[in-house]
């Protein structure tokens, strides 16, 4: 850090550089508040002369990004659970199967085997496989479970990083952290891209990472919708194809499967060098997991008219459990502490604004 | 790297245009020799990690440029240029081929851009470059990354860990090179050459024949690979040398900072903040002179006269944030005393000299953006700016040595970058681009981001003749 402080080349990459000038002297606690803020863009490992084979063996992007672990460990609610962590990808498709087997177990157990490998028509069909009150009641207590862990988990972080509480109320600093998030700003590497998957500039990533994340999103306006249909209109799924739960569904499906299969074959081409190798089974369980949840979930649309649908419903409805019950123990966290450390750095580029004006 | 696989290079055929060396100049002149239509080899020394030579530790370049505009903020015309070189090297250059960088450089912008060069605003610490210089995003090293993918998508073969041991001359022209690559000498021909594998700073014993053991304390701000072996092949075969092999480009450094390849982070900015002495104890110099960007490449050569080259630059807390961070933290102390026994100095000594220099300080108003008031009086080496007591504890030192970025001695070229040779006769196909030949052009003295202007420029011009000789 010293190094980079007194070089300054990779100024114009990102945030990190910026942020770091404010400083002199770094305390641990500022370390993983840049950390975060990284986007692991990598321009700075291959612009700077000081990386390996040079002596000062400068690797910057892995040591931000070991860090990063320790916060997610760190700040993991409850703390016990923090284990998770470390060999992620063995209990992410660990408790993943478990869930499918919840699942399945349980649907036995209520309808019976028959009623799993049977073809329906018409309304209510998901409901006489999975009752109706075993999907909305788990996922209503899993959803205020995660929103209470990531909540923790930030509010950890905040203190940990010796942020001002005042810049997280500030809602300006908001705006400008949603608008950074919105257009992954600080992958752009100051206007010409990462260096990923190799040593050139490319927009590739970005672009499937803006395919996950609008994925994401319009996956969860579709299930949004959808609640909105079944509790205030009184509509019950499925729904037709051009109703707009399914069109919002199969295109945030169609684009994660895009954005996340275009992810996981870059990191199957990308230079590790720069890479955190207890990070791989992370990233890589986190990425396979949305595109299953993607592809059983437009499958169960394609085929929930044969008889395929019951066994399909259970496959995507367990992978959706799998997939919510390890958000606040795997990769999803980086979003939560990179949007917290974007807040502060956007009320720190305003305060100093102000002070040069 | 995960990319780049290359056929391996055919050496047995005979290529248009050679090129030694793997840094600014020869990839200019390697891009420009291929576009024009030749056959290109590049050969760089250095293993694919650490190529680039100097270039990989630079930030930016000067061109003349007649607006400001999205990375500039204001124009720069020949003139101004041409005076800046002029007091900067006190006349010890060559006004032709001076004025001729000046001018081509007109161009290098936008033929940088086109070859994959992303510029940026001036970084912070530089911004009085920001008008005459352009700033390369990420740096040099990054810079050298976009030229050496845009030479190998042009086509240009490209040799790492390929290194020139010898050249053949028949009849006056280059017939060949051996060139030690994967523990195996290849006899590698071509139509012409270009030697751009920079100066001799790397090689410690050609600087002893100019500085005596003087150089063994000499620092080496940039790449080991250096080792001016080219150069010394073509001054033994005749060319015609030019320069002062006592001149360098030569700055203070933190004394603790690697042999080699330190680059950027191991320079100290806060001489004018302070005082300096040597391992005497005493003030040698006036460290207010001018502004450290203007001042601070005479202090390499200072240093070196030095006994021991080493020199301590002493400040105290109220300096301390007035520069940008180095890489090595200061030496503190509460006391004047104990912080010269920390840097190994005598303590009353430097206890006397600090003392008299507190009482030498006029009141003043501190300005570091300015020439400001704060003068010494009655001190026979004077302070003539910036000049405040050192009295506020804790007290920082740092030890300083000579760091040598490149050499000036060099090979002696005409307008068309074609090596001249001892009966002032250039050879017809043998050119010469970058730190090689900045002699001819930079007698001594330096200006920031100048060395870029000449790699660059000259790069294009040797590529450009080098490929007419090769081709017709």
């Amino acid at each position: 850090m010293a190094i980079c402080n007194a070089c300054r080349y990779c100024e114009g990459f990102c945030a990190v550089f910026p942020a770091m000038e404010r400083r002199r002297t770094f305390t641990d606690a500022d370390l993983k508040y840049l950390a975060n803020l990284c986007h692991n863009c990598r321009d700075c490992y291959y612009a700077c002369q000081y990386a390996p084979p040079h002596e000062f063996d400068l690797n910057f992007p892995k040591i931000l990004g070991a860090l990063r672990q320790e916060t997610y460990r760190e700040s993991a609610w409850p703390a016990s659970f923090a284990g998770l962590f470390a060999r992620n990808g063995f209990w992410v498709s660990l408790i993943t199967v478990l869930c499918v087997l919840a699942v399945l177990f349980f649907t036995f157990l209520l309808k019976g085997p028959s009623a799993v490998f049977a073809s329906y028509h018409g309304e209510n069909a998901f409901y006489r496989v999975i009752p109706y009150l075993m999907i909305v009641l788990p996922f209503s207590a899993l959803g205020i479970y995660i929103l209470t862990s990531l909540f923790k988990g930030v509010m950890r972080f905040w203190r940990e990083t010796d942020a001002q509480m005042e810049d997280l109320l500030d809602l300006n600093a908001h705006i400008r952290a949603v608008w950074d998030v919105m257009r992954l700003k600080y992958l752009d590497g100051g206007g010409y891209g990462c260096n990923y998957p190799d040593d050139r500039f490319s927009m590739i990533r970005r672009w499937f990472h803006h395919f996950v994340f609008y994925g994401f999103t319009l996956c969860l306006a579709s299930t949004t919708l959808a609640a909105v249909y079944h509790h205030i209109f009184h509509w019950n799924a499925p729904y037709p194809f051009f109703s707009w739960p399914v069109v919002l569904g199969t295109c945030g499906g169609v684009a994660l499967i895009a954005g996340a299969g275009g992810l996981l074959y870059l990191k199957t081409q990308m230079d590790a060098a720069p890479a955190v190798p207890r990070a791989f089974s992370m990233d890589i369980s986190f990425i396979i997991l949305l595109l299953l949840t993607s592809i059983t979930g437009l499958l169960l649309l394609l085929l929930r008219e044969t008889s395929a649908m019951g066994i399909l419903l259970v496959l995507h409805v367990g992978i959706v459990f799998g997939l919510f019950i390890t958000l606040p123990y795997g990769k999803f966290v980086h979003a939560v502490y990179r949007y917290a450390a974007l807040v502060r750095n956007a009320a720190e580029q305003m305060r100093e604004d102000r002070l040069n004006r | 790297m995960a990319s780049s696989n290359h056929d391996p290079v055919d050496l047995s055929r005979i290529f248009d245009v050679l090129v030694i060396g793997g840094g600014n100049a020869a990839l200019c002149a390697a891009m420009t020799a291929r576009e024009t239509g030749a056959d290109v080899l590049l050969l760089e020394c250095a293993p694919r990690e650490l190529r680039g030579g100097n270039s990989r530790h630079t930030r930016n370049l000067r061109y003349l440029h007649k607006s400001g505009d999205h990375i500039l903020t204001g124009p720069y015309l020949e003139d101004e240029f041409w005076d800046d070189l002029l007091r900067v090297t006190e006349g010890q250059t060559d006004e032709e081929l001076a004025r001729l960088t000046l001018r081509e450089s007109a161009e290098v912008g936008r033929w940088m851009e086109q070859h994959g060069c992303r510029f940026q605003p001036p970084l912070k610490g530089t911004l009085h470059l920001a008008r005459t210089n352009a700033h390369f995003l990420g740096g040099g090293k990054a810079l050298m990354n976009a030229y050496y993918v845009t030479a190998e998508k042009s086509g240009v073969g490209i040799l790492y860990d390929a290194e020139v041991q010898d050249i053949e001359i028949q009849d006056g022209r280059f017939a060949s090179a051996s060139v030690l690559s994967n523990g195996t000498t290849h006899t590698v021909r071509a139509k012409a050459v270009v030697a751009a594998s920079g100066g001799f700073q790397a090689n410690i014993s050609w600087l002893k024949d100019a500085w005596g053991d003087a150089a063994d304390n000499f620092i080496i701000r940039g790449s080991p690979y250096d080792t001016g072996k080219v150069l010394r092949v073509l001054l033994d075969l005749g060319a015609k040398p030019v320069g002062d092999p006592r001149q360098c480009h030569a700055v203070a450094l933190d004394a603790r900072a690697p042999k080699f390849d330190g680059g950027i982070v191991t320079r100290l900015d806060c001489v004018p903040l302070g005082i300096a002495v040597n391992n005497q104890g005493v003030r040698f110099y006036d460290e207010g002179e001018e502004f450290w960007p203007k001042r601070y490449a005479i202090w390499g050569r200072l240093i070196a006269h030095q006994p021991d080259q080493i020199a301590y630059a002493i400040i105290d807390s109220k300096s301390i944030d007035l520069f940008m961070p180095s890489v090595f933290p200061p030496i503190e102390a509460d006391s004047i005393g104990e912080l010269a026994e920390k840097l190994t100095l005598d303590p009353s000594t430097v206890e006397k000299t600090v003392t008299a220099f507190n009482r030498s300080v006029k009141p003043g108003t501190f300005d570091l953006s300015a020439l400001d008031d704060c003068v010494t009086e009655g001190l026979d080496i004077p302070k003539s700016h910036w000049a405040r007591p050192i009295d506020k504890p804790p007290f920082y030192g740092y030890p300083l040595r000579p760091g040598i970025t490149f050499t000036y001695l060099g090979l002696s070229v005409n307008h068309r970058a074609q090596v001249i040779m001892q009966d002032g006769e250039p050879v017809p196909n043998i050119f010469a681009a970058g730190e090689i030949m900045a002699g001819n052009i930079l007698g001594r003295g330096y200006l920031a981001g100048f060395g870029m202007t000449i790699g660059t420029v000259w790069g294009r011009i040797a590529g450009k003749e080098a490929a007419h000789v090769a081709i017709g």
